[in-house]
């Protein structure tokens, strides 16, 4: 009889193994975190997607909390957060900036002007040149940067009402207080 | 005549493979660098693609980070320099192979240890079956006078 438990063992620790394996695969690297957070946002400049606009670049961000949004006219996600940044931006002030990621600048600003500019500056990263340096791996992420400059907090895929209640806007308050 | 065939299309099949992601435009005109950036491509992996390095992946970001392993490397850089260069901003996932280091000591002599304790296993359950055998060999299957009439039946 005792052997008989014994040999459960190797099953049990299968079964262990598996659903170690089921719920982290699940994840996948989207989910993974980010090394950026608390380190300086990396130096940019990058072209404006509309004509009349100056060229967005990192000083933009200095003394003030912001959010730096990356986008693009092709991604999906974006559709479905973008009422959320329309309402963050006219509605509670929210300083957000957008990196229209692998797009054209055409494109970028036909995609504006059908759903709503919620940006007060939008850089061109056609080449994935910020979007590498901020160690992006997918569209929309959003990166909080504090006063100084530095990256305080990614949001990897859209913001949702919850992130934004419960996470991103106690964020900001905590920020704006800091020197 | 099939096996050649089979062979041929294989050999033909991982030829286009790796002429597939790195497009002609994209390569460097310096044989040398560009077999550098096709070594650092190979160990940095996609990270839009699960599992895949960005030197045989057609993501678009692999594309880019191709183009941006292949300016560093003209700039100057060493190998290592571009892979820490990409590791300090996705971080140690980007590698296709894990540094050793303390952090993934598990991960590198995990699946020795356990080969180790398997084999502990084996090994004493083993030796306790041999000793089992010595002490008394066969007596079940001889006391059992059905099982003597089979082997015997067997023999025949």
């Amino acid at each position: 009889m005792k052997t008989k438990l014994y040999a459960f063992i190797p099953l049990v620790i299968l079964i262990v193994i598996g659903l170690f394996f089921a719920i982290e695969l699940r994840k996948g690297p989207s989910k993974m975190p980010s090394v950026m957070i608390n380190r300086p946002m990396p130096e940019f400049v990058l072209q404006p997607i509309l004509e009349d606009q100056e060229p967005f670049a990192f000083s933009d961000l200095s003394g003030q909390v912001s959010l730096v949004n990356i986008f693009g006219s092709w991604c999906a996600a974006c559709v479905v957060e973008h009422p959320v940044l329309m309402r963050l931006a006219h509605r509670e002030g929210v300083a957000i900036y957008g990196v229209a990621w692998r797009d054209t600048a055409i494109d970028a600003s036909n995609w504006l002007q059908k759903y709503g500019n919620p940006y007060r500056k939008i850089g061109l990263d056609a080449e994935s040149l910020l979007a590498i340096d901020l160690g992006v791996t997918g569209a929309p992420e959003t990166f909080l940067v504090d006063k100084s400059g530095n990256i305080r907090f990614k949001q990897v895929g859209p913001i949702s009402n919850q992130a934004w209640e419960q996470t991103i806007k106690p964020m900001i308050l905590l920020l704006e207080a800091e020197e | 005549m099939t096996r050649i065939l089979i062979l041929f299309t294989i050999i033909i099949s991982f030829g286009f493979n790796q002429a597939l992601a790195v497009l002609p435009h994209e390569q460097l005109s310096d044989p040398v660098l560009e077999q550098r950036a096709r070594e650092v491509s190979k160990n940095l992996r996609c990270v839009v693609c699960q599992n895949q390095s960005i030197d045989d992946s057609n993501a678009q970001l692999a594309a880019d980070m191709r183009k941006l392993v292949r300016a560093r490397i003209v700039a100057g850089d060493s190998n290592e320099q571009v892979t820490q260069h990409i590791v300090d901003r996705y971080g140690n996932f980007v590698l296709m192979r894990p540094p050793l280091k303390q952090s993934t000591f598990a991960l590198w002599f995990g699946p020795l240890g356990f080969v180790l304790i398997g084999g502990l296993v084996f090994w004493q359950s083993s030796k306790r079956n041999r000793s089992a055998s010595k002490q008394n060999p066969k007596t079940k299957i001889a006391q059992d006078p059905q099982i003597d009439e089979i082997m015997k039946k067997l023999r025949k």
